[in-house]
């Protein structure tokens, strides 16, 4: 039996608006095995960036169990949940969430600096090795403001990737970006799925999701269908076939 | 995470936003140097009349009879006949803590020139009146003990006389004018005093042997007053006690018995006009309350508002595993340097616009360390408590909804 990242049962969320209740999610039930990639996809307001922001420790479910790595996160206190996070998340925003006027590497070794046992050494070291496993270690010293949206996001992926987490959680990381630089972003993550690495990814483009493993679909806050993609296409080969654009 | 991260991640946060930090210490560095500044500036013109009025010597005491000083404020002419000449002479011979004293006698009268008349005050005094108030001959001499035992008819003028009398620049030394058509010779003009700060011309003045105007213009034997200077302003209290026992012995006065005169020491009677001084003092403490207030609005609201438009900054962090504790300690350590550093700067402001307004613009001004202090620790509790206070607001967030925040 291979190892379950997370499990999910019958997690609901509901946002208590005062008058009106919102039913985000009414009831979820799925596990994440290590290894795989799996997309969660849907239309607008279905609930996915809910589910994504409990699976990454940022927000708490109303009710229901949640298992990261076999412990049960309902438990943990708010300081717990934030270790949770640092050793066990990356998270990758759509926005990329970048410090600025802040380089790269110092970016990325943000999430080193609230590991205790992580010296300054170590922590310069691993920030460039995981920029270069996102391809942008020469990079490295280069402002935010100085990197296109997708080296940006690249960035972000290093941050995520930094601290060794059991699972990448990232929601809609390719919105901001046209196809050829999601393609490119997608390669990356592929890349890193192939090494081991767990990752969640929420998306609303099914030519996105085809780079995953599995697809979950909501709607209205349920599950509606799921499906393991039978042959996953490569997102680098994806890329080389793209025709180069030269109308503009 | 440790003390060592926490310092590099806040000096980062500075150093990276120069401008940020630079606004933010903004607010607390004008409001320091604005209070220090005000202070000395008031502080400066508060010394300066308290130095004007000690400088009309904190160590002279003036002895009167107690129905004089009862109700009455300054001295007028009066029929009280408790106080005489041998009083004055026993104070000098017995009183340890005395340096020097003299009868006093006024007459208030028509002085005549052959060129001009003038009504003024003639005062009879001894030599050590001269000593008492400081007073100075700029031509001529002052007459002798000689003089005064013999009551000649000699005086020394004011230079206000000299004017009104025989005109500006003249040198009248040698010549004779009639005070209530008594003749008196000139031998000495005193060196200008100017105004009191009572706001007198201390130059309208004659003065004679007291016995010469207690005999020829009064035609009295007791004096009007005693004046008397301690060796030192240290010594004026027991030089009052000195007075106080020794003439009540010498009135004979039983225990029951109030005094039959009364003993004022220059202080006591400065205290008045003192009062001025506390009336600045008062202005002061509200210019320097009302400049705290607005220096301290200002560094609430621009460590509040950046703090608050860093929720977002603070939700990352606290998605990467920051801690509530983490993100605190940052933002606390970040407006403790911003506080200490603006501080330190505002001192330094405060003390050159201290010095320039004093140089240039020529106010006296006194930079005290209250003011520094004060200010110092009141703009830095504010800007650390409204660095701290959003940061904790913030801190207290979900990640998502601190993440979320615009
Ligand atoms: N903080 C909140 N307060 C109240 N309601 C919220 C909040 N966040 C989300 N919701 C509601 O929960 C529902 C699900 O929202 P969610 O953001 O999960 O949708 P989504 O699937 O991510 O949509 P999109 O694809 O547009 O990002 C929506 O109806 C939304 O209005
Ligand atoms: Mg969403």
């Amino acid at each position: 039996m291979s190892h379950k990242i997370i499990r999910i049962q019958n997690l609901v969320k509901n946002y208590d608006l005062g008058d009106l209740t919102v039913h985000a999610l009414r009831g979820i039930d799925f596990d994440i095995d290590e290894g795989e990639f799996v997309a969660i996809m849907g239309p607008s307001g279905s609930g996915k960036s809910t589910l994504l922001n409990i699976l990454g420790c940022l927000d708490k479910a109303t009710s229901g169990n949640y298992f990261l790595d076999n412990v049960d996160v309902k438990k943990f206190s708010k300081d717990q949940l934030a270790v949770l996070r640092n050793e066990k998340i990356g998270f990758v925003f759509q926005s990329y969430n970048l410090l600025a006027r802040t380089s790269a590497l110092e970016n990325v070794e943000l999430p080193l600096f609230y590991n205790a046992s992580v010296n300054a050494k170590e922590r310069r070291e691993r920030a460039a090795a995981a920029l270069e496993a996102v391809g942008l270690l020469d990079r490295m010293n280069h402002f935010p403001n100085q990197l296109s949206g997708g080296q940006q996001q690249r960035v972000a992926i290093a941050r995520s990737l930094v601290n060794d987490p059991v699972i990448i959680l990232a929601d809609e990381p390719t919105g901001n970006l046209d196809s050829r630089t999601s393609f490119d972003i997608m390669a990356v993550f592929q890349k890193l799925n192939s090494k081991g690495i767990t990752i969640g990814l929420v998306t609303h483009e099914s030519d996105i999701a085809q780079f995953t493993s599995r697809n979950i679909t909501f709607r209205d806050g349920r599950i509606n269908k799921e499906i393991v993609v039978e042959n996953i296409k490569s997102a680098s080969e994806a890329l080389t076939k793209m025709p180069v654009e030269l109308d503009y | 995470m440790n003390i060592l991260n926490l310092l590099k991640v806040a000096s980062n946060s500075l150093t990276k936003n120069k401008f940020r930090s630079f606004l933010t210490m903004l607010g607390i560095i004008i409001g320091v140097a604005s209070v220090i500044a005000m202070m000395a500036i008031g502080q400066g013109s508060k010394q300066s009349i308290e130095e004007q009025i000690s400088s009309l010597g904190t160590n002279i005491l003036f002895v009167r009879p107690a129905s004089q000083a009862r109700g009455g404020v300054m001295m007028g002419v009066s029929n009280a006949k408790f106080l005489t000449v041998a009083d004055a002479d026993a104070i000098k011979k017995d009183c340890e803590s005395v340096a020097a004293v003299s009868p006093m006698v006024r007459g208030s009268g028509q002085a005549v020139s052959s060129y001009d008349n003038w009504p003024t005050s003639i005062y009879g005094v001894n030599i050590d009146y001269f000593l008492i108030k400081n007073w100075e001959v700029q031509d001529g001499r002052l007459f002798s003990n000689k003089e005064i035992r013999s009551s000649q008819k000699v005086c020394l003028v004011g230079n206000t006389i000299v004017e009104k009398l025989f005109g500006e620049g003249a040198d009248p030394v040698g010549e004779s004018i009639r005070f209530n058509k008594i003749p008196f010779k000139i031998i000495g003009i005193l060196k200008i005093k100017g105004e009191s700060n009572f706001g007198q011309d201390q130059d309208d003045i004659i003065i004679a042997p007291h016995t010469t105007v207690q005999k020829r213009i009064l035609a009295i034997t007791h004096v009007q007053n005693i004046y008397v200077s301690a060796k030192s302003s240290d010594l004026s209290k027991e030089a009052s006690e000195e007075i106080e026992t020794l003439l009540r012995v010498r009135h004979k006065l039983v225990p029951s018995e109030e005094s039959d005169f009364s003993i004022r020491t220059q202080e006591e009677i400065m205290s008045r006009l003192t009062s001025t001084s506390d009336i600045l003092t008062a202005l002061l403490s509200a210019i320097a309350g009302i400049s705290l207030l607005v220096g301290g609005i200002g560094i609430m609201n621009i460590m509040y508002v950046s703090v608050t438009e860093r929720t977002r900054e603070i939700g990352l962090r606290m998605a990467v595993g920051g801690k509530g504790r983490d993100i605190l300690l940052q933002f606390l350590i970040e407006s403790i340097l911003l506080s200490v550093v603006g501080g330190i700067i505002g001192i330094f402001f405060g003390i050159a616009v201290s010095s320039f307004v004093s140089n240039f613009m020529n106010w006296p001004v006194q930079i005290t360390i209250d003011s520094i202090v004060l200010s110092f620790i009141f703009c830095s509790v504010i800007g650390i408590f409204f660095g701290w206070y959003p940061a904790k607001k913030a801190a207290n967030l979900n990640p998502i909804d601190a993440l979320r925040y615009e």
